[in-house]
This record gives structure tokens, sequence and C-alpha cells, in this order.
């Protein structure tokens, strides 16, 4: 289970959205080469640590959104406004205290884990 | 190369001489230091790892090799899983490759000396809906095509195979009929990767626990520090230490796309959790395999009577390895629904495990833009019952310098060629 915090709803359960996966630039269609098409198809960064993603409320208000979640710890945080390279903390009881970026996954231990999804 | 022989052979004798002496077994397996250089690295010490360091012992002579986990031999998806190997798959080079697998499988006790508790007690997926009794027709004749013993069947049939289903008509999923496949089955999964570790290291083969891959060098490549498509690979950096080996096999399941990162590449691939759980132990009541892909829920009793549970993956993709409440309240839902009398049986514990999803459910095998980095990931939730035959082919891969048939549909440039082997339908238990 995971609190998602839709930016229009609040914080909501996952299973009462639908996940969208990674945020990719689509390549103009006019002028892209297959290479680049297969790509943004296929092609994942799949970090162990903060990971843009998308989001669809479909049982709340049907829009969509974009998150940074770190995919280790399970926290979410705001992606950055245009021009700033700050994350933004997300408001209300889910604000999560900014991490270190990890390159590997960390064990499941109770001391690397910070419970603020259940 | 003349194999040595490992410490102790396993015989019922050799039980009885130790018992009446009171000798204790000898160590399983060397706990080596880690060598300068090697022919080649396997990073990752599952079923897929382990395999394709003893086929490469055993059938093609190299043994310079080691095998690298960060924790210890078996700790990912091999000792994660719900045991189950079965072969009945939707396309026929899935048929091809899984029915291999369970050859592999069948002998295993006997080649590697050691006893995985194969018991092929028969597989049932039950269909609930005419489309899905469809789809259950057409991969029946996809196998019986492929001389695959796997058959549709009726549910007063389904009731004599598994008498504690509901097969009545006035449930909210009533079961309309079941794909039979008596060669599936379920298997040790612990026992596998020992068997596997334990034959390695007889021929050699280095295995280091709780080494961890911080690096692969590579020179020649597009990217930054020489890495990226076209680069060679030159060795790798652990926690322990560095190696030089020219060749790296990449068999991390769920940290895939972390180990290809580190030499440039993307992968097709997320990385999703799937959660099992597991019941008290009471008496055997539950003599098949029993999957339900409308209901995402499979099945099996142990030799030890616990039943066992498994659901599709988390929607979303983490590393994250937490029980979540929201998969027990479904699993218990749907278990309820099949067999109403296991109501009162409590929950012992539960766990997830990390799986490496692809779009199309097909694997990721072979050669990868970079020269000497090969890749046996992409698993998904079907991996462990085609570990040996993964192993076996990979070693193939590597000893010939060819993509042998049998793989040549799961390469990676399918994705860039459009060549997709989609096994949704068969290997997915959420569609």
């Amino acid at each position: 289970m995971l609190l998602v915090p839709c930016p229009y709803c609040g914080p909501r359960n996952s299973a009462d959205l639908s996940y969208r996966g990674e945020t990719a630039t689509r390549p103009d269609p006019s002028t892209t080469t297959p290479e680049e098409w297969r790509d943004y198809l296929y092609m994942e960064h799949n970090p162990a640590g903060w990971l843009r993603e998308n989001w669809y409320c479909s049982s709340g208000c049907r829009r969509f959104f974009t998150v940074e979640r770190h995919t280790v710890t399970s926290e979410f945080r705001e992606p950055p406004l245009p021009g700033s390279k700050t994350p933004q903390p997300i408001n209300g009881s889910n604000t999560p205290q900014p991490v270190a970026d990890l390159a590997v996954p960390q064990p499941n231990t109770d001391a690397n884990r910070k419970d603020t999804s259940s | 190369m003349i194999r040595q022989k490992p410490a102790a052979r396993y015989s019922s004798a050799g039980l009885l001489w130790r018992g009446f002496r009171n000798r204790s077994w000898p160590r399983v397996w060397r706990e080596p230091t880690l060598k300068k250089s090697y022919d080649l690295v396997v990073v990752g010490g599952g079923v897929h790892g382990l395999a394709t360091a003893y086929y490469l012992a055993a059938n093609h002579g190299i043994t310079n090799v080691a095998v690298l986990d960060k924790a210890y031999l078996g700790s990912g998806g091999s000792g994660r899983n719900t045991a189950i190997v079965r072969s009945n798959y939707l396309t026929p080079e899935g048929v091809a490759f899984y029915d291999r697998s369970l050859e592999l499988y069948n002998t295993m006790s006997a080649d590697l000396n050691l006893n995985v508790m194969f018991s092929e007690r028969g597989h049932l997926t039950l269909a609930h809906t005419d489309s899905a009794v469809r789809t259950m027709r057409w991969r029946a004749e996809v196998n019986k095509l492929q001389n695959i013993d796997s058959r549709v069947i009726g549910p007063d049939e389904i009731k004599k195979l598994a008498p504690s289903l509901d097969t009545s008509t006035n449930t909210r999923y009533p079961i309309l009929a079941a794909l039979y496949h008596p060669p599936g089955g379920t298997i040790r999964h612990d026992a596998v990767v020992w068997a596997y570790a334990r034959a390695a290291d007889a021929y050699g083969v280095d295995m280091h626990q709780k080494t961890e891959v911080i690096d692969v060098t590579c020179v020649g490549g597009d990217g930054p520090a020489g890495k990226g498509p076209g680069a060679k690979v030159t060795g790798v950096r652990t926690s322990k230490g560095d190696i030089s080996a020219p060749v790296v096999v990449n068999c991390t399941a769920g940290w895939a796309s972390l180990i290809a990162a580190m030499v440039g590449l993307k992968l097709p691939i997320t990385t999703h959790p799937l959660q099992a759980a597991v019941t008290e132990p009471v008496k055997v009541f539950l003599p098949t395999v029993v999957v339900s892909g409308s209901l995402h829920v499979y099945v099996s009793q142990t030799d030890r009577g616990e039943l066992v549970f498994g659901a599709s993956v988390d929607p979303f993709a983490t590393y994250d390895m937490r029980g979540t409440l929201d998969f027990t309240e479904e699993l218990a839902g749907h278990v309820l629904e099949l067999m109403p009398a296991v109501s009162q049986m409590r929950l012992l514990r539960q766990w997830a495990g990390l799986c490496d999803i692809t779009p199309d459910y097909s694997p990721v095998m072979g050669f990868t833009p970079v020269e000497g980095f090969l890749c046996d990931v992409g698993w998904g939730t079907y991996g462990f019952k085609a570990g040996p035959v993964s192993g076996e082919q990979m070693a193939k891969c590597i000893a010939d310098a060819s993509t042998p048939e049998l793989i040549a549909p799961f390469a990676l440039s399918r994705f860039g060629q459009g060549l997709l082997v989609g096994e949704k339908g068969a290997a997915a238990v959420g569609h």
C-alpha cells in the first residue's frame, strides 16, 4: 500500500490510482529516427532512487499528474518547478524528509526504512 | 577439465555410515578469496547465475569463473518464488524453451547428486469465463503440436483431481474448465540453488557471497568513462576489490537495470515486487497446483502441508520489498472464492521478491551492444522454472560466441526490430 499525494485530491491509496510509469519526452514523430522512437517506447531507466513518474487519479479527480518517488524508501516529493533545480516537498501529512540519492538498493532494515507510506 | 569430486557424495549409505559413526558432513562449497582476474564473471548468485556457471564448467570446460552475489546464494528471486514448474506456454518459442527446462529438472536430483524434491503433481489453470476457456483451448492446441501433455478438462474431472475446489455453478466466478498439465509440479527451490552451487564448486568455480558489484569497467564506448554501445568490458569493481575479466554476465533479475546502467545500457525492464504468502501446515488435501488467472492467485501445498499462495506483481515499479495489507486481503478473498473450506486457516508469513518485467513478458538473453557484456534478465514472474535451460543455453552462447537457436527469439535487439514475443497470455497471472 502506498499513499500517493494527488495534488488535487490529497493523499490517496495507490489502489485508487493507476500507475503510468516513468516520465519520458516523446520525440517529434515527424523528425524522429526509428531508434529514438523505439528507445522512447520500450527502454526504461528503472533507477533504485528518485524516479519521476506519472499517475492517473482514476477513482478520484481523473487527472494526470507527475511526482517524484524514491523507489527504495517509497517517499514522495514534487518535481522541481520550471527553472528551479530544487524538488518541492509535498504539503500535508505525507511530507518526506530529503534523502540522499542512492546508487544501489539498501536492505530493508528498520534503520533505513522510513514509514511514510503505510 | 576433469571434474573434481565434491567433498562428500550424498547417499543413504553415507547417511547411515555418518549417523552411526557420529560424523558430521563437510562444508558444501568453499569460501575462496577473490582472485585478480577471471575468464568470466557472473553477477548474481541465483539459480540462473549458478546454472550458467555450472554448465560452462560441465559442458564446455570453462572453469576460471567467479559468481558474485551481494548477499548469500539464492537470496533473491531464487529463494522467494513459489517453486512451480510447467511448460504449457502460449507461443511455440516459449513452449520449446520451458519444456527443455522441465526435462533438466526431471533428472536434476540424479545429475547433481542432491535431492531437489521434484514433485510432478499436475498443474491446473482454471478458466472462469468463456474467453478464458477459449484461451485454454488455444494453449492446449499449441502444446499438443509441440508434444506437451496438456488438455482442457471440465468441472467433473477438476473435482476429481482437486476435491477441495468449489466447482458449483452458484459462485461469483464459476469454474467452467481448466487446462490440465500433468508434467507440471513443484520443486524445492533452495535445493536447486544448492545443487548447482555444489556441482559448480566441484569443478573449481569460485562463488563469492557478500561481494557487491559497484561498477563495471569498460573501454572504447561512446558514453562517459568509455561506456555505452560499442564499448568493451574490461572488468568489475566490487566491494572486496577489483577483478579484470573480459566477459561479464548479468543474472541479477530485479536489479538488472542497475548492472546494465554500469555499462551505459538501458534495458526494457521495470522492477516490480511480487508478493507471496504461506499458511500454517495442515494434512495434505490439495494434490495439484491450482492457478487462476482471473482471480490473480496460484496455490500449491508443500510436502510439509503448508499452502503456498502467490499473486500478480504490484502495479507500480519499486525496489521496496515490504508486504502490504492490500495483497493479503485480496489474496484471502480470492482463495476463499476457490476453496471455501480453508477459511479457518491462518497465514504464517508473507514476503515479496523483485521481478524484472519486460513489455512482452519474455526474457532478454544473450549478447548486447557492449562487447563482453551478456544478459540473462527480464525473467519477470517465471524465472525459476526456466533456470536450468537458461543456464545451459547461456553457457552455450558464451562458449560458442554465437546465439543458440533456442534463445535467439529473446535477444535484446528484438525491441529494435519490432519482433516481440508476446507471452502475456500464459506467463503473467495478472492479465
